[in-house]
């Protein structure tokens, strides 16, 4: 466990919940990452500008982090093209379908006590966790 | 206008913990959910604090008849655990596993001027559009 980082990822879990809760204050919407990037495909006129402003809040929020000289300054990825393509296709396509991904169903739904999302979030980190065993134990593809 | 600087704001904060906590970063995330490797238990971590705060604020906020700049809450209220829930998470679950983006590092990741993220989201809205003309075909949800 020479990687783990208990403190930095509380604080940032901590960060995150209070920006859940600004959502919901504020526009009382549910900070669901793919319903609401999911959602612009919709153009709904009135329903837009608040996601796309969203989307850009997080890519301007790690930008400021990298600007204030955060310690994360480059990130690994270590996936093939088709493989990328593969993984965005089942992301988008899943969690549309299953109404949800790891800040909806995973944060938001299980801090409202949803069976819905703690049931989602049970199966996606074990069929997640099924799939990198797969590739990094039985096909040896990571390390 | 309002509506759009709270998002922002949210964004903003929600992209900073991603960023602070490490999560925008798919080889942490990974790190997670490689249990027969080096396990890496920090994305635990910041699920139970996310959740913690979250669970207290939603409380309070849930109690206010509506939300400041919205006549209405807009919180789910399916109960069911039905197919599309099961199919769909267990879908999304392996994308996930694949590269160790979910949808909310993907995005913000964009923030590294890679183009790995790129590609991934590029395929990911392809998924979003996709799954929408089943919906709408099959009229469900």
């Amino acid at each position: 466990m020479e990687n783990f980082t208990p403190y930095s990822a509380l604080i940032g879990g901590v960060i995150i919940g209070i920006a859940a809760a600004i959502l919901l204050w504020l526009n009382g919407q549910v900070a669901g990452v793919s319903g609401i990037a999911g959602g612009i495909l919709d153009f709904e006129r009135g329903d837009l500008n608040w996601r796309l402003y969203f989307v850009a809040g997080l890519i301007g929020g790690v930008a400021l982090y990298r600007l204030a000289g955060g310690p994360l300054q480059d990130i690994e990825i270590s996936t093939s093209v088709p493989l990328l393509v593969a993984g965005g296709l089942l992301t988008g396509i899943g969690t549309r379908l299953g109404g949800g991904c790891t800040s909806g169903h995973g944060v938001c739904g299980i801090a409202r006590l949803s069976t819905r999302s703690i049931a989602a979030t049970v199966i996606f980190m074990v069929v997640a966790g099924l799939t990198v065993f797969t590739t990094n134990h039985i096909l040896g593809a990571g390390t | 206008m309002n509506k759009n600087i709270a998002a922002l704001v949210s964004g903003l904060l929600f992209g900073l913990g991603l960023a602070v906590s490490q999560m925008v970063n798919p080889a942490k995330v990974i790190g997670f959910l490689d249990v027969a490797g080096r396990w890496d238990p920090s994305l635990a971590f910041v699920m139970v604090s996310a959740i913690g705060v979250a669970f207290v604020f939603f409380r309070i906020i849930l109690k206010s008849p509506a939300p400041k700049f919205d006549p209405l809450f807009k919180v789910p209220d399916i109960k069911a655990i039905d197919r599309n829930l099961i199919v769909g998470s267990g879908i999304f679950g392996m994308g996930w596993g694949l590269v160790g983006f979910c949808p909310g590092p993907a995005i913000s990741s964009l923030a590294y001027g890679r183009i790995e993220p790129v590609i991934f989201l590029a395929a990911m809205f392809i998924g979003f559009y996709v799954e929408r003309v089943w919906r709408l075909r099959a009229g469900y949800g």
